[in-house]
């Protein structure tokens, strides 16, 4: 084994130091970026009064790099001087600054064309979008038409647990929320209703309110910041390392094998949530009857199906699956569209978030026309 | 001056020993391999010395400092003496070629845009790749187009020493040869201290003027190649084998 021994203590490396004279420029020191960065500001100020016609004296330069290189050709106007004294172990520095090889940026173009392509960029874009997410509806539904005759291919396990990740652990979240949103609706409706003394209608407001617009919607946003976004963030993941394409190489359809089972728990998992949501908003809303108005727990519930036609559960219902679906398709459509860098990640992960929550409440203003004479007490 | 010297460095992870007291020291132009088997914890050891992970006990010194002695200004300034290339690049994958290289110029501040680019442009040059790869992205570059670019990147501000984590690894050998090429010319042309980690035997007998053998956590020995392969040790003898049976004539297999 070779052991040297050791020696204590770093040299401090001299500072980078010009001397001027008449006849010209002595230079001594470390001339490197590192050592030169402290002193950076003083070494331009006498660089820019020197000129290359001048004698120079680099003998007392202990090292040079390129940028030491880089300042001294500037200096001399990218030549040598007529009187150089330059060590055959400094003359590398140069030459590797002397013929540089060089590219521009593409970027170029007067400001109309750039304003023209990038709008011709954003156009294109989105048919880009409108195309791929037309591809992943259609090749979807081909495999959802093509699995029941191929029972041993149908993704079990993926299903279950997309559904288990889905629902199941959104649960107390979505329980907290409803049971939250549910008290503040029924107190702040329950004061306005005190003035004109109309308190029993507080069960209609919250029963329609509650079952037919705001526990899907709600759940919705949930699902969609919580789910929406880590189906994206896992299949982009999966993109930047190749998964993907391993699957395909094997095979396996990635439809079948990463999309149908997400889209599939969410469309199902949806209306149950939706449905304990609501759940639970009613009973933080009739608690809050219970103080504010004295209403009681029971007539509460008792009068709830007569005030509110039991359609608006099936719309309500009908609403989570649809946003369901929704979500879980445009959380796939933006994963998939992930490139392999991380900056492509996040901004798609964020598109996806806000994209389901646009669509959803699209959505939801399409469902509000098209069933505005169902479930409606006359 | 020793530029990198280990004294009595043990690592252990949870009850795995990986380094039992290792000494190790790299002088200045040394072009020092690591070599061991597998899981022999020899890019922890690079790892120790770049200071991105410190041994359980013993003393790492980098340019004769502790790698956390001194203040945060000196700690920094040492760490851009030293450059790193990491196995797989680790580019910055949403900066462009040419951005991923001026990164740590720009970090260092106080120079123009101009010079930034003529030092990135000049840097390119010097891993000899095309100035148009500037404008790529890391993602559309190939294997051996990274790891230039990521040499690139560490030579930047032209380190006194340059770590590589097998630098050659998914290289194929005529671009390995390529590159270990570059690498000796770069020993040369700037006088680098280099320590690599490899498992590749004929960029380790191309490039290295010492190498140190690491077995059964400890360093079996560390001297130049020839006197290495005169060693009689299991693994030396599996390690090189590839090289004498070359030396062999190559016959056909056959059924």
């Amino acid at each position: 084994m070779l052991i040297s021994p050791r020696i204590p203590g770093p040299e401090p490396l001299a500072p980078p130091r010009i001397d001027t004279s008449a006849a010209g420029f002595t230079l001594h020191g470390h001339w490197t970026l590192a050592c030169m960065r402290p002193h950076l500001a003083a070494l331009r100020r006498i660089l820019a009064s020197s000129s290359g016609d001048l004698a120079w004296d680099l003998s007392g330069v202990e090292r040079l790099d390129s940028f030491g290189a880089l300042l001294l050709w500037r200096t001399w106007g990218k030549r040598y001087p007529e009187m150089l004294i330059l060590p055959d172990l400094l003359r590398h520095a140069f030459e590797r600054i002397e013929h540089p090889a060089d590219a521009d940026s593409p970027a170029a173009g007067n400001k109309v064309s750039r304003l023209l392509a990038r709008g011709g960029q954003g156009l294109l874009g989105f048919l880009d979008h409108l195309h791929g997410m037309v591809e992943l509806i259609g090749q979807v539904s081909t495999e959802l038409w093509r699995l029941p005759k191929h029972p041993r291919e149908i993704p079990w396990l993926e299903t279950s647990a997309a559904f288990y990740k889905t629902g199941v652990q959104a649960l107390p979240i979505a329980a907290l929320l409803g049971f939250l949103i549910g008290i503040v609706l029924s107190y702040l409706s329950a004061l306005q209703l005190q003035n004109f003394g109309a308190e029993t209608f507080l069960i209609n407001i919250l029963g329609f309110g509650v079952i037919r617009e705001l526990g899907p919607v709600l759940v919705s946003i949930l699902v969609a910041g919580r789910s929406g976004s880590a189906i994206t963030a896992q299949l982009g993941v999966m993109r930047v390392t190749e998964e993907i394409d391993a699957l395909a190489a094997m095979g396996v359809s990635r439809h079948q094998r990463l999309i149908l089972p997400k889209v599939v728990a969410l469309t199902l998992v949806m209306p149950l949530l939706v449905a304990w949501t609501s759940a639970l908003a009613l009973v933080g809303g009739a608690l809050a009857a219970k103080m504010q108005l004295n209403i009681d727990l029971v007539s509460f519930f008792e009068r709830l199906p007569s005030v509110v036609p039991v359609g608006n559960i099936g719309i309500g219902l009908g609403k989570g699956a649809v946003f369901g679906m929704t979500i879980a398709m445009i959380g796939c459509h933006y994963g998939l569209r992930v490139k392999p860098n991380t900056e492509s990640l996040s901004a798609n992960t964020t598109s996806s978030v806000v994209s389901s929550i646009t669509a959803v409440i699209i959505i939801d203003a399409i469902f509000a026309v098209l069933t505005r004479t169902l479930g409606v007490p006359r | 001056m020793s530029v990198v010297e280990l004294v009595g460095v043990t690592t252990r992870f949870g009850r795995l020993l990986v380094h039992d007291h290792i000494d190790l020291s790299v002088h200045k132009g040394d072009l020092l391999a690591l070599v061991g088997g597998s899981g022999e914890g020899k890019t922890t050891l690079l790892r120790h010395i770049a200071g991105l992970s410190a041994p359980t006990t013993g003393e790492v010194k980098l340019f004769g400092e502790r790698y956390d002695e001194g203040s945060y200004h000196v700690r920094r300034l040492r760490r851009q003496r030293f450059g790193m290339l990491f196995q797989h690049g680790a580019l910055f994958s949403a900066l462009t070629v040419y951005d991923n290289v001026a990164f740590p110029l720009r970090e260092l501040g106080g120079l123009h845009e101009d010079e930034v680019h003529a030092l990135v442009m000049s840097r390119l040059a010097l891993v000899e790749l095309d100035p148009h790869t500037a404008w790529q992205m890391p993602a559309q570059l190939s294997g051996g187009m990274v790891k230039r670019a990521a040499l690139a990147r560490a030579l930047a501000l032209e380190p006194e020493l340059l770590l590589l984590d097998e630098p050659t690894a998914g290289l194929d050998p005529d671009r390995s040869a390529g590159f270990v090429r570059l690498v000796r010319n770069l020993h040369d042309s700037l006088g680098l201290t280099v320590v690599f980690v490899t498992h590749d035997v004929d960029s380790l007998l191309a490039l290295a003027n010492r190498v140190a053998v690491m077995a059964d956590r400890r360093i079996l020995a560390c001297d130049t190649p020839e006197e290495i392969m005169c060693l009689d040790h299991a693994f030396i003898d599996t390690f090189f084998r590839s090289l004498r049976q070359r030396d062999e004539p190559i016959t056909p297999w056959m059924h």
